[in-house]
């Protein structure tokens, strides 16, 4: 059954990617979506089922076998899938997402050729079912499979349009820097295979929980906080975190509703997923969830700083999406898996939202991505608009939409959890995203058109030439999105209202029922079963709630244990009333700067015209990484080892040889003259020289 | 009155004929007088043959001797042949004109 989830779209890569190219649009891009919503149906039914399970130590949970993938001696590396209440939740958000994006695609890419509009479902479909593998993995080589397979669909979707060099060069971006993180994952990887001889999961989890937890400090890391740490750079790859973020700005160039789908609401949350997967390994190494959670914070207020001043839309939304990724990992590093787990799935819907919103501007647009050259949408495209604003408020984290459930789980775990230092850089990263979100919203929708002005603005948007010619032409008639573009944005703002409400704390009079059900993912199991997959009656163990059936090396983990959560209800509430004010306070300053007097906007910037470049050029960030590592890699790369090491020594060696032979030559071809009588001398001395040899010896 | 011959005295006739072929060969610059001297020198070597044969009473070397003399005439044909192909090719009948055949 669990197969069936991951197969359904990968059947739709085969198809579309073979000879979906000779048919017509309708039905590659209707196979692709089906593909996908029958993979929800079946995903919804195996979550059903698994809710359904009695409980085996604590964990409902499926496990399915589909055949031995390694075997080695006393190494057996299964393929095996299988389904927690974690994986459930990812499950349910990436078939049921991606069913949305699919069916918005069939609108948006409607203007390319059958053969690229096949191609791109092709991409689509096979992304999903790498990304469920990724999900769906019982174990590290499985996860690790689909790890690299979203990585390289999101190369080529990045690149979809290869034939624009930013486009090609982009994608290139997101690989190679993707690779960076991987070579870290897979060192993880191996240490803990040397150190357990397992990368099961559920056992590494329940021979980790045994061991005691590692010290906090940097000189007492031992081997699982050397393993973590590098098991996080890759999530940093993956998730677009401090360092290795630069690529997801860039990623923008692909098509928008990959970006809403890979690039927002799926597969740059796999760190994520990553370190929550692994929670116990993750909690019996403090040094690395501080590192995880300051990483965490810095990304999300470095983007969240850089996302204040960007003019293309799909940018803003870009760093708000990198921001928002280091509120996941902040909530992972305080250790609260489940705050941070949800943040996430409140984020999926509303990020691929404003995602799919702003693809609708695009479209309407006819390519216009430059926010300077929108303006006074409002009217013109309502059903994009509002959705839009939906989203936007939920981002902002403005009650009762999803994303202030989520924040405010964050942030009042940052706090409760001892790091107040932190959690004000969250409540700033907080201010930053309800004002950009809001300037975001401003500049698109409210106010008058800004048309294209004169040629003196020309080299902002060099990239949107041929865009901005074709906008021109149509600029008088904007059409707002079509039906199937509509019915995702309408369900996705649905979601972004209603997702948030899974997860009321406790403090608002709620159950936290989001909580309630991760937690047994982030314990290890109670006591093993006989054979995975095999569903037991253990009447001896309660299922609810999670927290009395977790173990006692997961106890130890103290912090972050729900105890911890039902903390002070008073100062809950105060905090949960002052991110409130600061998310109105944001809004209340992109209103004054943006929609009521943008001339103090520009004022400012020309102000403090030093802060705003340094911005405007995103921390000179890639310039540095251009300068420290690439220009330096290029230098040895040409000189040492293409002009030295190639061309000198291999090139060297072989011609050398000729170059021997060739002059040995020249000197023993004299002696062949070609002329009959020198050769009949030299036969004749010879024969006087033997016959000689032998007559007088 | 000269003294009776004896087998030295062939074989030291045979080796005077055969220095002289010799010579021929490498000395002359015509490749007809070059066929003719290698002539002189399979006949000098024919001489030996017979010599040494009439002095232990067998037979083996004057067979030897006929082989020679066809191979010999067969030799004239085939050389005599190719220098009138290579007179054709070069106007020319020294050796010194055919150095073609070289790297």
């Amino acid at each position: 059954m669990l197969l069936l989830i991951l197969l359904l779209p990968f059947l739709g890569f085969l198809v579309n990617a073979t000879v979906g190219r000779r048919w017509p649009k309708g039905v590659t891009g209707g196979l692709a979506t089906a593909a996908m919503a029958a993979s929800f149906g079946v995903s919804v039914y195996a979550v059903w089922t698994m809710l359904g399970l009695e409980p085996v130590g604590g964990v409902r949970a499926i496990d399915d076998v589909v055949f031995t993938w390694l075997s080695s001696d006393t190494v057996q590396i299964p393929f095996a899938l299988r389904l927690d209440p974690l994986a459930a939740l990812m499950i349910l958000v990436v078939t049921g997402i991606g069913t949305l994006i699919h069916l918005y695609s069939t609108a948006y890419m409607h203007e390319e050729t059958d053969a690229e509009f096949a191609r791109y479902f092709s991409y689509l479909n096979l992304f999903a079912a790498f990304m469920l593998v990724l999900v769906l993995g019982a174990n590290f080589p499985v996860m690790f499979i689909g790890w690299e397979g979203v990585g390289l669909c999101s190369y080529l979707l990045i690149g979809f349009y290869h034939t624009k060099p930013a486009a090609a060069d982009a994608g290139k971006k997101a690989f190679v820097v993707n690779r960076i993180g991987d070579v870290g994952f897979i060192l993880g990887m191996l240490i803990l295979f040397t150190q357990f001889g397992t990368l099961d999961f559920q056992q590494l989890a329940m021979q980790i929980s045994h061991l005691s937890v590692e010290p906090a400090t940097m000189a007492g890391a031992g081997v699982l906080t050397i393993a973590t740490l590098l098991l996080f750079l890759g999530a940093t790859g993956k998730s677009a975190q401090i360092p290795l973020f630069v690529w997801l700005p860039d990623a923008m160039e692909g098509p928008t509703p990959v970006s809403a789908l890979i690039h927002a609401a799926t597969m740059v949350t796999a760190g994520v997923y990553m370190v929550g997967r692994n929670a116990v390994l993750f909690s019996h190494a403090p040094f690395t969830l501080e590192v995880i959670a300051v990483v965490g914070v810095l990304t999300a207020l470095v983007a969240g700083t850089i996302g204040l001043v960007q003019n293309d839309i799909k940018r803003v939304l870009a760093y708000s999406t990198v921001s928002q990724l280091g509120y996941m990992f902040l909530a992972m590093g305080v250790g609260a898996f489940a705050g941070g787990v949800f943040h996430l799935y409140t984020h999926a819907f509303f990020k691929a939202l404003l995602f799919l919103g702003s693809g609708a501007v695009i479209h309407a647009l006819h390519g216009e991505q430059d926010m300077r050259y929108m303006g006074g949408l409002k009217s013109k495209l309502p059903i994009t608009f509002w959705t839009f604003l939906v989203g936007t408020v939920a981002i902002a984290g403005i009650p009762p939409l999803a994303g202030f459930f989520s924040k405010d789980e964050i942030l009042w775990k940052t706090f409760s959890t001892g790091h107040p230092v932190l959690w004000g850089m969250a409540v700033l990263t907080a201010f930053l995203t309800a004002t950009y979100m809001f300037r975001l919203l401003y500049m698109t929708f409210y106010g008058s058109r800004r048309t294209v002005p004169g040629p003196e603005h020309g080299a902002h948007g060099a990239v949107h030439a041929p865009s901005r010619t074709a906008h021109h032409a149509h600029s008088t008639h904007l059409h707002d999105a079509p039906p199937a573009m509509a019915i995702a944005l309408v369900v996705l703002a649905m979601g972004s209202v209603l997702a948030g409400f899974f997860g009321v704390p406790h403090a608002l009079g709620g159950h936290n029922r989001i909580e309630a059900f991760l937690e047994p993912s982030f314990h290890a199991m109670a006591m093993a079963p006989e054979t995975p997959g095999r569903v037991g009656l253990d009447s001896g163990l309660d299922p609810l709630p999670p927290a009395a059936t977790a173990p006692e090396g997961a106890v130890a983990e103290a912090g972050h244990v729900p105890e911890a959560a039902h903390g002070d209800t008073q100062t809950e509430l105060l905090l949960m009333f002052g991110s409130v004010m600061v998310a109105l306070a944001g809004i209340g300053l992109a209103t004054v700067l943006f929609l009521k007097a943008p001339e103090r906007a520009d004022a400012l910037a020309a102000r403090f015209s030093g802060v705003h470049r340094l911005l405007l050029n995103k921390y000179y960030v890639d310039e540095f990484y251009d300068a420290a590592i690439v220009q330096p890699i290029k230098g040895v790369s040409t000189g040492l080892l293409w002009r030295g090491v190639d061309t000198a020594v291999i090139d060297g060696t072989v011609n050398g040889v000729g170059l021997m032979v060739r002059s040995w030559s020249a000197v023993l071809r004299r002696l062949q003259t070609g002329s009959v009588r020198a050769y009949a001398m030299s036969i004749f001395l010879g024969v006087v020289t033997i016959l000689g040899y032998y007559l007088w010896r | 009155m000269l003294p009776e011959p004896t087998l030295n005295t062939y074989l030291a006739l045979s080796a005077v004929l055969f220095s002289i072929g010799t010579a021929g060969v490498f000395l002359r610059r015509n490749l007809i007088t070059i066929l003719l001297s290698i002539e002189v020198m399979l006949n000098a070597v024919n001489l030996t043959f017979v010599a040494v044969d009439r002095f232990l009473g067998t037979v083996d070397g004057q067979i030897i001797a006929f082989f020679v003399m066809t191979v010999a005439a067969a030799e004239a044909a085939v050389g005599l042949a190719i220098i009138i192909a290579l007179f054709r090719h070069r106007q020319s009948l020294s050796p010194d004109a055919f150095t073609s055949l070289k790297w």
